[in-house]
């Protein structure tokens, strides 16, 4: 049933779309366009809202006169491994909390729900001590336990959610037609799950490209950094080039967004399936 | 003896399918935290691990009289309650204005007003500043052009308003997230039951208060309380913005314990500020818990 709703309601619904369109996009509108304009109209104080001479010279300069590929393919990495990684170890937890009633069960919700409640940087100093004498300071597998550990809990609850909106009878008449366990999962939850897992690497696949404090304090080699390091010593590096940054900025985000392009429509829908429950 | 050996390993499945996961956070958190408490209670300085050693309470005893972390704590109040409250009320609004129906180009809609949620906190924190900038930056300008102030301002070297500006960020970056979380909720709710709503007469504010509002609760105290403590624990946007200047007006909790943490490497106070906020927060959950009644119905 559509009913037609009054003229002006549909007017006020599109105004308010518009508002919202226009709030989430100036912000990168301005990225993009302060990337693309020549470094003497970026110190003019007319300010143009549009770009009238584009030039390229900021992404050049970041390409060539910076380790910023390099960072980038650090970052990619990191997040990629990280996002693999967490979807694996978080499909068997979730699946073991939604399908077995067990001893401590309970206490792993709790578990779970309390590591998202105390300050990540409270991390930070104990487990530089450790990764030191494990000589894990300042390498990339480093990074990416700390980044798996971080995501876990989340991802874990997550699943959960997920395998509990499958009913159980789906996966039973795998059983009986001769899968193990293990194989019930990837061959019938998984599958019918998709949106959800998706929605689940691209959380990881973000935080892990977005993590900056942990970067920060545990990668010293130009070769290793990651994109968020490698942008904020560019930026003391060169005495704050906005050109060069928002060029940087702007590659940094391509991957994200591309990501985001092709996935936004499993989001809510994944998060649908899950999410919602206490 | 065959079906014994099956009910173990039945028995030992879920144990083994969830150790992987405990083993990480064991070793990374569990551990850490850990660590992290004892060094609450120790001088320790990076650079000067010789004089480290157990003192007590001194570190807490000196937070107590410590004011920059009184201003941290109110900043903290103010950064984590205002922008969770705009983003909440601009989520939902956005998700309501979804919900109502199909229109033209939707998908590519949602995939562009929710694109700040994947936007790096590094880059979010880097375009806002060179938006603030006082006098090449675009928000004095529009500030200008609009005649609501005549001379460029600096609002994040103000320290008036610069926890303003990066509470303007965070509310940027947090919409979407909410929007997202909301819109899944309403759209779990059975549209028999507006149907129903309708034909009793309710009007669309009174199905927005006895319909909508009682399915959605539970959506919302989840969402708004881990994204209090996500908020209240995010010292990213600040640090790059405005490293908690000027003079530690937007110097929250988070940012201080990374400042004294990393900058002044005295890593015992900065242990004892982490677990002044973790209390902080673990208080706070269980009062709202409380409050809302959350979690009697069972997990």
């Amino acid at each position: 049933m559509i009913h037609r709703r009054p003229a002006w309601q549909r007017v006020g619904r599109g105004l308010g779309l518009l508002c919202f369109l226009v709030f989430a996009l100036f912000p990168l509108y301005w990225m993009v366009l302060t990337s693309l304009k020549p470094t003497q109209e970026l110190f003019s104080h007319n300010i143009n809202y549009w770009p009238l001479n584009p030039s390229l010279q900021h992404y050049l300069g970041v390409l060539r006169r910076t380790s910023f590929p390099v960072y980038f393919r650090n970052s990619l990495l990191v997040a990629g491994i990280t996002s693999l990684t967490v979807l694996v170890i978080s499909i068997f937890g979730g699946y073991a909390i939604a399908r077995f009633r067990f001893k401590g069960r309970q206490a792993s919700l709790m578990i779970l729900l309390a590591t998202q409640m105390f300050p990540g940087v409270i991390l930070v100093s104990p487990i530089f001590i450790l990764f030191a004498k494990m000589h894990l300071l300042n390498t990339l597998v480093g990074l990416i336990l700390i980044y798996v550990t971080l995501n876990i809990p989340f991802a874990v609850f997550l699943m959960r959610g997920y395998f509990e909106s499958v009913p159980v009878e789906i996966e039973e008449a795998a059983h009986i037609d001769g899968c193990s366990r293990v194989a019930a999962i990837w061959r019938v939850l998984v599958p019918s799950l998709w949106p959800g897992l998706v929605a689940t690497i691209v959380f990881v696949f973000t935080a892990a490209w977005s993590e900056m404090i942990f970067a920060i304090m545990f990668i010293n080699s130009e070769g290793l950094k990651t994109v968020p390091v490698g942008l904020t010593m560019f930026v003391s590096k060169f005495n704050v080039d906005w050109g060069m940054m928002m060029a940087a900025a702007t590659l940094a985000l391509i991957p994200v967004a591309i990501l985001f392009g092709f996935i936004q429509r499993y989001l809510v829908q994944g998060l649908t399936m899950g999410a919602v429950k206490g | 003896m065959h079906a014994r050996s099956k009910s173990w390993t039945r028995k030992l499945t879920p144990y083994l399918m969830l150790s992987p996961s405990y083993a990480f956070i064991v070793t990374l958190m569990a551990v850490p935290v850990g660590m992290g408490i004892l060094y609450s209670f120790q001088n320790y300085m990076f650079f000067d691990p010789f004089n480290r050693a157990f003192i007590g309470l001194d570190n807490f005893s000196r937070i107590l009289g410590d004011r920059t972390f009184w201003t941290a704590v109110r900043n903290t109040v103010v950064w984590t309650v205002v922008s969770l409250a705009l983003q909440f009320i601009l989520g939902m609004t956005l998700a309501l204005l979804l919900n109502a129906g199909p229109f033209p180009g939707k998908p590519l809609y949602q995939a562009l007003v929710f694109l700040p949620w994947a936007v790096p906190g590094f880059l979010i924190g880097m375009t806002w500043k060179w938006m603030f900038n006082a006098e090449l930056g675009v928000i004095s300008d529009i500030l200008m052009r609009l005649h609501l102030i005549s001379q460029p301002v600096g609002i994040l070297s103000n320290p008036s308003t610069a926890l303003l500006g990066v509470i303007a960020a965070n509310v940027w970056f947090g919409v979407p997230f909410f929007a997202i979380t909301l819109l899944a909720g309403l759209q779990s709710i059975p549209y028999e039951l507006y149907e129903a709503g309708t034909i009793d007469g309710a009007s669309s504010t009174g199905l927005f208060y006895h319909v909508t509002l009682p399915l959605l609760k539970p959506t919302i105290i989840v969402s708004t309380l881990l994204r209090f403590i996500w908020i209240a624990n995010f010292p990213d946007l600040i640090y790059i913005m405005t490293e908690g200047g000027p003079a530690g007006a937007s110097q929250t909790l988070a940012t201080y314990i990374f400042a004294t943490g990393y900058k002044s490497l005295n890593i015992g106070y900065s242990a004892a500020l982490s677990v002044v906020l973790f209390l902080g927060l673990l208080v706070f959950a269980a009062v709202y818990m409380g409050i809302t009644r959350f979690g009697r119905e069972g997990a």
